[in-house]
């Protein structure tokens, strides 16, 4: 069903420039995008109704925590960090026609190493050494964990769905044996890594509890954005995810650019597993796996690998999820109802998407 | 071979079958798809208790054509009759309440089920299937048809003629109308054609039409009481049965290649056929003839690309195209045509063999280097390799130069020397597009077509492979096509112009190869009697 989503900047993004048409285009996927938002909102809230809760009075208290109190406002864009660096590592992906469904594996396997790794580096080197070293290392981690499904679907065209997920299984379970068996900090009863103190963090932005890192994932995504869509080594990327036929007709070597794609991808997810730890945890306890990777994919769909698009849903995901958790204490809506708002936009995504390819096609034969 | 008509009768046992012995008719079908026309005005009648042998090379529209006898495609000219009565197949259910039942190339059967079971799919969710009166009315069709297959076995585990028949079967459940069959020989044994050949002569008996679809020459002769041609899309030629039973194997074969590969006589009065049988009259030549001492741009010595098993795929190719020079290389679709193109653009490595352009080795070079050294190709398949078909035009037609200056620099894209290209080559190609940025998907055939003679012929181009360059578009894409091959060898190009067409290959070529099984057979100059010798080479091995 998802392959029916095109990316919206897949046709025209390499050429930036005026005229109407450009204009149309954008209007059509403002409403394309809007009009899931709008039908999720509304039937999740009429589920908020089912339930007993007043689906005004629950929006607006989300809304609230979310976004219009301080330090809810902290909280929902430190929440970002991690998530745009994921953000990131899927567009790369999914513009490359790569569905690399394994960031979780890889997400949770980079954080376990750099919570290995930070404390005791911190002990011996200055920070500005130990954070970029960690970050380095955190995406080594996860290009590593991507290498097997690269080189299955680079040379064996074996299906990277798949893959990717079996090794996330297999890489959630690896991080916990390595946080318990390896890592475990041994002055506390709980198994968890050692914790790196506050002060060897990545640095807080001014006067807040919002860690830096935010600024660096802003960054990736920007750049990823622009990689993608205007440059040689993007187009060659989005030339092979489009039709690899045709890339190989060009001239280009399909599984080298296979590889890298996963390559580039699967360390952006490691480096938002870095980022979570580096900046916000500062250790990984046994059995922590928050799933961002499994939240992140609707929302970059939704924004339709647009990378603008994926920081306003991604800023929007965190208001809700944030707001979300609040709301869930004080009116005894499950936390996971998040989850159910999301599903349905997914739902409604597909279905909008479905109704105007259709009307397009009608369009087309006429 | 005799024919019994009068069992063309409804069949008194067949309950279930409303529908018996239907004359089906298409009239003036025509089907198009993003980028080509697969049929054109096509007009065929389907007999009962005749076997209708269509013949036609790969990409000639045999499957098309069938599919909307199938219900599986709509046309979207023409109408369907059967038995006089217009017709809407719009479903596969339908086309079988209509007695249509088609058994496709390949199997579709459920390989774990039973036979039984496998007749049993398809029936209403809601109620049991029985299975008693499925195997009963097998067992009856079978008997009737001299199948011999148990309906208990598995059908993973009965040879592919068996499977075959069962689907056979499956296809007149509904009633004995018309039975097409999508190129049945092609997975069989010898042995399994013959047992073919005679169980069609039985269902004929029995008042069934036949629809036998083969690109086998002897095939047709030997099982068809009528053939008809598809070319190109279109019908070029049917020969009645009256006809057929008076002709001799050898003459029948010959008049079924002139109609194949095209002939003077065809009724075809469009001015290629008219050039290329003047050209073959002596009447005129292409143009000035080359010089023969202009030297070679493109030489080829001994290329080969093994396969893993079996006959390479290019066996030892050796040519030269000289300055302006277009040589031909004719031969039925399949004979390793494909790689050799694909060998002489870069996007193959052969296993053996030197290519030189201007005197340079360049077999080392990836397809971006050629380009640029002035190797050009132009894709048989403009859809699905050639383009990248949500790409917009000015992308595609800067595919293969993707980093290189003008039209980027230090990786970013310069998005204004792009479009400009792009619509510098519109307007000289006469690229019909709403604008440079229109995804090509949504062009027509002709039009991405000029978008890749575009992008393949600006610049410096020196040697230019066209691979089936005009397949699938209509006459006047054709012609504008052929016309810019033309023009580009008489400013110098080398040309290598692969065709199935024959007419193009006389009309365009200086000389013309012939590849047969991967190696090329032979090299004759373009002339009056060159028709004929292409023709032996092409197809001496077909021949019975």
């Amino acid at each position: 069903m998802m392959a029916g989503v095109e990316p919206e900047g897949g046709a025209g993004a390499a050429a930036a420039g005026g005229g109407g048409e450009r204009w149309r285009a954008i209007g059509r996927s403002v409403l394309l995008t809007l009009t899931p938002v709008v039908l999720a909102l509304v039937v999740a809230g009429l589920i908020l109704v089912a339930v007993g809760v007043d689906p005004l009075t629950y929006y607006a208290y989300v809304v609230d925590r979310g976004l219009f109190s301080w330090l809810g406002l902290q909280e929902t864009i430190t929440r970002m960090a991690p998530l745009l660096l994921l953000g990131a590592s899927l567009i790369v992906a999914f513009r490359a026609g790569i569905w690399n469904l394994g960031i979780d594996g890889q997400f949770l396997l980079a954080a376990v190493l750099v919570a290995a790794l930070a404390p005791p580096m911190a002990q011996a080197l200055p920070q500005w050494v130990v954070l970029p070293v960690c970050i380095l290392v955190a995406a080594a981690a996860g290009a590593a964990w991507s290498l097997l499904p690269a080189l299955l679907k680079a040379y064996q065209q074996v299906n990277e769905i798949i893959t990717t997920l079996m090794m996330t299984f297999l890489g959630t379970s690896f991080a916990n044996v390595l946080v318990k068996l390896f890592f475990r900090d041994p002055d506390t009863t709980v198994p968890q890594t050692r914790t790196l103190p506050v002060e060897d963090r990545i640095p807080r932005l001014f006067d807040t509890t919002i860690n830096s890192g935010v600024i660096l994932a802003l960054i990736a995504v920007l750049v990823v954005h622009v990689v993608m869509t205007r440059t040689a080594f993007g187009l060659r990327l989005r030339t092979v995810g489009a039709n690899p036929k045709a890339a190989v007709h060009a001239g280009l070597s399909v599984p080298r650019l296979t590889v890298a794609t996963f390559a580039i991808s699967a360390a952006l997810a490691g480096a938002a597993g870095a980022v979570e730890i580096l900046g916000v945890w500062g250790n990984v306890r046994a059995d922590w796996n928050p799933g961002y990777g499994l939240a992140i994919i609707p929302l970059v769909f939704l924004a339709r690998f647009n990378g603008y698009a994926v920081i306003a849903f991604v800023f929007a995901f965190s208001v809700l999820s944030i707001g979300g958790e609040s709301a869930s204490r004080r009116l005894g809506v499950p936390h996971f109802y998040i989850l159910v708002l999301v599903a349905l936009l997914l739902i409604f995504l597909a279905m909008v998407e479905y109704i105007d390819h259709r009307r397009r096609q009608a369009k087309s034969v006429s | 071979m005799a024919r019994d008509s009068a069992a063309a009768a409804v069949d008194s046992e067949d309950a279930a079958a409303p529908v018996s012995a239907a004359t089906v008719e298409l009239r003036g079908i025509t089907k198009r798809f993003p980028g080509v026309v697969a049929n054109q005005d096509v007009d065929l009648t389907i007999r009962p208790g005749e076997v209708h042998a269509l013949l036609g090379e790969n990409g000639a529209g045999k499957s098309t054509l069938i599919s909307m006898l199938a219900g599986l495609l709509q046309p979207d000219e023409g109408e369907i009759r059967v038995d006089g009565r217009s017709v809407v197949i719009d479903s596969p259910r339908r086309a079988l309440q209509l007695g249509i039942g088609t058994v496709f190339q390949h199997v579709m059967l459920v390989p774990t089920l039973t036979v039984a079971e496998n007749l049993m799919l398809g029936g209403p969710w809601w109620r049991r299937p029985d299975r008693d009166a499925v195997v009963r009315r097998f067992t009856e069709m079978a008997a009737a048809f001299g199948i011999d297959v148990d309906p208990d076995a598995v059908t993973g585990q009965l040879s592919l003629g068996e499977q075959q028949q069962v689907e056979i079967i499956r296809a007149l459940w509904r009633g004995e109308g018309v039975l097409v069959l999508d190129e049945p020989t092609s997975m069989l044994t010898p042995k399994g054609i013959e047992r073919l050949g005679a169980l069609m002569r039985r269902l004929t008996a029995r008042g069934i039409g036949v629809v036998f679809i083969t690109h086998k020459l002897k095939e047709a002769f030997d099982f068809g009481d009528r053939v008809s041609v598809l070319r190109l899309g279109r019908m070029v030629g049917e020969i009645p049965p009256e006809t057929l039973r008076g002709l001799d194997e050898k003459t029948a074969t010959d008049r079924i290649i002139a109609l194949m590969f095209g002939h003077p006589e065809t009724p075809e009065a469009d001015t290629p056929v008219e050039r290329a049988a003047a050209i073959e009259g002596g009447r005129m030549t292409r143009r000035n003839p080359v010089d023969p001492r202009a030297p070679e741009v493109l030489a080829v010595e001994d290329v080969t690309l093994e396969r893993p098993e079996g006959r390479p795929y290019v066996d030892g190719v050796s040519f030269a195209a000289r300055r302006g020079e277009i040589l031909g290389i004719a031969g039925i679709d399949g004979n390793g045509q494909k790689q050799l193109a694909e060998i002489l653009s870069g996007q193959r490595r052969p296993d053996r063999g030197t290519i030189r352009l201007d005197g340079r080795a360049i077999e080392r070079l990836g397809v971006p280097e050629r380009h640029k050294a002035g190797l050009r190709y132009v894709t048989d398949d403009r859809l699905g390799e050639g383009t990248v078909a949500p790409f917009p035009v000015e992308l595609n037609l800067v595919i293969k130069q993707i980093g290189e200056p003008p039209f980027w620099s230090g990786g970013m894209a310069r998005a204004g020397a792009i479009q400009d290209h792009a619509e510098d080559l519109v307007e000289d190609y006469d690229v019909r597009t709403p604008s440079t940025r229109t995804p090509i998907g949504r062009l027509s055939g002709g039009n991405i077509q000029k978008t890749l003679l575009a992008r393949e012929l600006h610049g410096r181009a020196k040697a230019v492979i066209y691979n089936k360059p005009t397949y699938g578009l209509d006459l006047n894409n054709i012609r504008s096509a052929r016309a810019r091959i033309r023009d580009a060898a008489d400013a110098g190009v080398a040309t290598v112009l692969i065709s199935t067409d024959l007419d193009e290959l006389m009309e365009l070529s200086d000389r013309i190869a012939v590849m047969l099984r991967g190696r090329l057979t032979g090299i004759v100059d373009n002339g009056p009697d060159a028709r004929r010798r292409i023709a032996e080479l092409m197809t001496g091995v077909d021949r019975p």
